[in-house]
């Protein structure tokens, strides 16, 4: 416990035995009660207390333990240090596992040199019984020594009544040593050709069994680097500005509102906003996107991203697990473990599989007890022992999971974040990737190109007019004509009346005077007759300019026309896409000539033109019925229905605005690269997967056959229970290093 | 020789009725029930909680075996990762009755909510 202090920011509290929402009444009161609070508030659903004033925290714990809860320091733990721990947790346990791999092999390879080359491992003579009897007393020793967590483990499954890896080598080892030590105890029991030892394989299957364990720690390891590269970005310490200085301060004590100052080279403490200064920002890290951001004052910087240039000044707007890259790590780790359905059948075969193992070698040493030749108890043992040991859930329980994990990071470095397991799997399949026009293709950011006026009313007025209608509004259209007006210093009146005619346009009073914009069907459907500019409109719109029709009093006075520019690469990443062996196809509010336009610049060949949002539902939904894997990409916040109805919803993000929940998978760059690298890496993943569990099925589908004797009527081939310890020790090690190709995937970033 | 078969048989019975027929009886969790990773297995790895109520659940992992490592609840989408050696509540939504399997990845550490 840390020595009492007085808080100079909030202290927060973990609050216990807050059943129900009444005890969030009584608590803030009896904190309020505590002299020196200022103000005290509490969260039910995450249990905790934010506690402001200047008091110490203990005397607020005293309180909150004298109303009847209980309430301790929140451990606001860093990644950094949760990292640290598990690592030299896993360097702990690999040590260890080394010594136990030095203990057995030290005792199990010249036992295994004396079998091979020198002598027979039997007992005929008293004197062997007494050197054997002194190995299988060494041989126990090493299971207690080196083995012991397999025993423990097997017996405590055992009395809960479930079983596991433990159990078979617990089973198996145990079988060939209790064997052996009744033929040292008691030779004249067996025939002399049966009094076989095999101490030799009980030693060498825990040796082997444990350096597999150890290796795999190691390779485990190496799953999670991506989320290590993540935790590695954030900075540990923070330079604030406390009165005329900058100190620098640890990151945790940062608090929302501070200034803090960021040199050139350095990287970016916590989420803010410039409040001064000028410069760029490499965001690669976290989006993906090459290229460094220009910042300046009043936009959102990111922590863990990269100031290039010059210094800056900002405001703390997001701090401690609030920041983007705090959200992303907690989110790559859920998603690292979750699966797909692809691995479902192997989870249902781990659930049966140990027990299922035991029959197959009680039935495989029945048959050869009854059918085996002489020696056939030798036979019942070997074949017994083989069939338990070489058998690997852990194979095939990995296959999923370590390709997961390191497609997820994979996916994160590119600036993908995949919600779950499914998306992951869904996103590999996807035959039809429907992609929004605004946002997605183009930039999202309309300028104002042309204004051309029908009537006596100038340019300036005419934009005045239509700008003083579009504040109504919250179109990105209406933007546009909204900057163009105050580029133009132009003042803006008042408007009454407003309404919005979704995908058509729309309608307000401005001045008393009624003025309408929209396309040409609102104009039809309000009887204005704009049949003199339809050519001029078309001619425009056949430019990817988006033409709207202004009608005052009812009265057509003109149209504003407004582009928005592609972006530079998305020709490029929808080739990508379409490479992948995926139709492209466009949808777009925007009226048909536009879309043409749009759709020809960037290699798209299908599209959809004058969709109502609520249409982007039903193009969706009949490309499923056409039995379509459907992949949709939007803004996440327009486009929300439309993306939860599609296979895979595909979210753009600009930078900080990560809209993780509202998609299956968000991009984190405006890029339309992150989506061919989404599918990309999904598809690897998945190739992956497959190859583990097909790896495993085939181990495990072969294996034990072969290790019940199945080759031995026809080539005589008993496979020995060492090698079977061997086969499964490296079997999931192999899992995991496949697992870990995946990492040398490159997301073709241009 | 028929002894012999007969045993094996039996064996092969027990071990179906021990590992796949037998019903655990759920221990009854009050409010804080710690559960313990350790030695390959869940204790208690039964537990019974009320319906239509959050629940805390403490789990303690002791095991240094990787794949004690997560912990998963699918039907209730929590898929934790579990420090060593210091226990980690997880809260447990209010949850409709029924049975609810936590398990490690690899379904090789398991144990099941019921919810009555």
């Amino acid at each position: 416990m840390n020595s009492p202090r007085v808080a100079k920011h909030p202290i927060i509290l973990d609050i216990q035995g807050a059943s129900c929402a009444g005890c969030v009444a009584k608590i803030e009161k009896s904190l309020k009660a505590v002299p020196g609070v200022t103000s005290a508030e509490m969260n039910f659903a995450d249990r905790t207390a934010t506690i402001e004033g200047d008091v110490a925290s203990e005397t607020i714990i005293d309180a909150i333990t004298q109303a009847g809860y209980g309430a301790k320091e929140s451990e606001n733990e860093s990644e950094a240090d949760t990292l640290a721990e598990k690592e030299a947790a896993d360097a702990q346990y690999y040590q260890q596992l080394m010594r136990n791999v030095v203990v057995s092999l030290s005792i199990g390879v010249p036992l295994m040199i004396y079998g091979l080359f020198i002598g027979e491992m039997s007992v005929t003579t008293s004197m062997e019984r007494l050197v054997w009897g002194i190995i299988g007393f060494l041989t126990l020793a090493t299971m207690v020594l080196a083995g012991r967590s397999f025993y423990i483990g097997a017996w405590k499954a055992f009395r809960t009544h479930s079983a596991n890896m433990d159990t078979l080598i617990a089973l198996g080892t145990g079988t060939a040593w209790l064997y052996s030590i009744a033929v040292v105890s008691a030779p004249s029991l067996f025939p002399e050709i049966a009094r076989h030892i095999y101490f030799e394989a009980t030693t060498m299957i825990i040796g082997l069994i444990n350096l597999g364990l150890a290796l795999e720690v190691k390779a485990r390891g190496r799953t999670s680097e991506a989320i290590k590269r993540l935790i590695g970005l954030q900075p540990k310490t923070a330079r604030v500005i406390r009165g005329d200085e900058e100190v620098d301060i640890p990151i945790d004590d940062v608090v929302i509102g501070d200034k803090l100052r960021v040199r050139p080279g350095e990287k970016i403490a916590v989420d803010g906003r410039v409040v001064e200064g000028h410069s760029s920002i490499d965001e690669s890290m976290l989006t993906g996107e090459p290229v460094p951001v220009v910042k300046a004052i009043g936009d959102e910087i990111i922590a863990g991203t990269l100031n290039k240039s010059g210094s800056l000044l900002y405001g703390a707007t997001r701090v401690g697990m609030h920041t983007a890259l705090s959200q992303i790590i907690a989110s790559v780790k859920k998603a690292q473990n979750s699966k797909p359905p692809i691995g479902r059948l192997a989870d249902k075969i781990s659930e049966y599989f140990v027990p299922a193992i035991m029959i197959i070698a009680i039935v495989s040493a029945l048959i050869w007890a009854n059918f085996g030749p002489e020696p056939n108890i030798a036979f019942v043992i070997i074949s017994a022992t083989t069939v338990l040991i070489i058998a690997c859930p852990c194979a095939l329980g990995l296959a999923t999971p370590m390709s997961v994990m390191v497609g997820m990071g994979k996916a994160a470095e590119a600036g993908v974040l995949i919600r779950n397991g499914e998306a992951l799997q869904t996103a590999s399949q996807i035959t039809a990737m429907v992609l929004d026009k605004t946002g997605t293709i183009t930039e999202g950011k309309p300028d104002v190109t042309d204004i051309l006026p029908v009537s006596d009313l100038d340019k300036s007025d005419l934009l005045a007019v239509v700008a003083s209608l579009e504040t109504g509004s919250e179109h990105p259209l209406a933007e546009a004509i909204i900057e163009a007006a105050k580029a133009q210093d132009l003042s803006l009146e008042k408007v009454t009346d407003f309404h919005a005619h979704s995908g058509q346009g729309v309608s307000g009073k401005v001045g008393g005077k009624t003025v309408l914009l929209g396309n040409a069907s609102f104009m039809n459907h309000n009887e204005i007759d704009i049949s003199a500019q339809v050519d001029v409109a078309q001619s425009l719109a056949s430019q990817a300019k988006t033409p709207m029709f202004i009608a005052i009093n009812n009265q057509f006075t003109g149209i504003v026309a407004v582009a928005d520019p592609i972006k530079s690469d998305s020709k490029l990443a929808i080739q990508r896409l379409q490479a992948q062996g995926m139709k492209v196809i466009m949808l777009t509010g925007d009226n048909s000539a536009t879309a043409k336009a749009v759709a020809a610049q960037v290699g798209i060949d299908q599209y959809h033109a004058e969709v109502m949002p609520e249409d982007k539902l039903a193009h969706i939904e009949s490309l499923q019925m056409a039995g379509e894997i459907v992949g949709m990409t939007g803004d996440g916040i327009n486009d929300a229905p439309a993306l939860a109805k599609a296979n895979v919803g595909f979210a753009i993000g600009t930078g900080t605005d990560i809209a993780i929940e509202s998609a299956d998978i968000t991009l984190m760059r405006g890029s339309l690269h992150g989506l061919a690298d989404a599918v990309a890496v999904s598809k690897a993943t998945l190739k992956n997967i497959k190859q583990n569990l097909l790896g495993a099925f085939i181990y495990n589908v072969a294996g034990i056959p072969i290790a019940a004797g199945i080759l031995y009527p026809i080539f005589g081939i008993l496979l020995s229970p060492i090698i079977a310890g061997g086969a499964m020790a490296f079997s999931s090690l192999t899992v995991v290093t496949n697992a870990n190709r995946l990492r040398l995937f490159k997301a073709q970033q241009h | 020789m028929i002894l012999i078969n007969l045993a094996g048989f039996v064996l092969i019975g027990l071990i179906v009725w021990w590992f796949w027929l037998y019903r655990p009886v759920a221990s009854v969790s009050s409010a804080k029930q710690t559960i313990k990773v350790a030695d390959g297995i869940y204790t208690p790895a039964h537990i019974k909680i009320p319906a239509g109520k959050p629940t805390t659940l403490n789990f303690l992992r002791e095991d240094k075996a990787p794949c004690s490592e997560m912990l998963l609840v699918p039907d209730l989408g929590i898929s934790v990762s579990l420090p060593i050696n210091k226990a980690i509540a997880i809260e447990i939504p209010a949850s409709p009755a029924g049975s609810y399997a936590f398990h490690c990845q690899m379904k090789m550490y398991r144990g099941d909510i019921t919810v009555e």
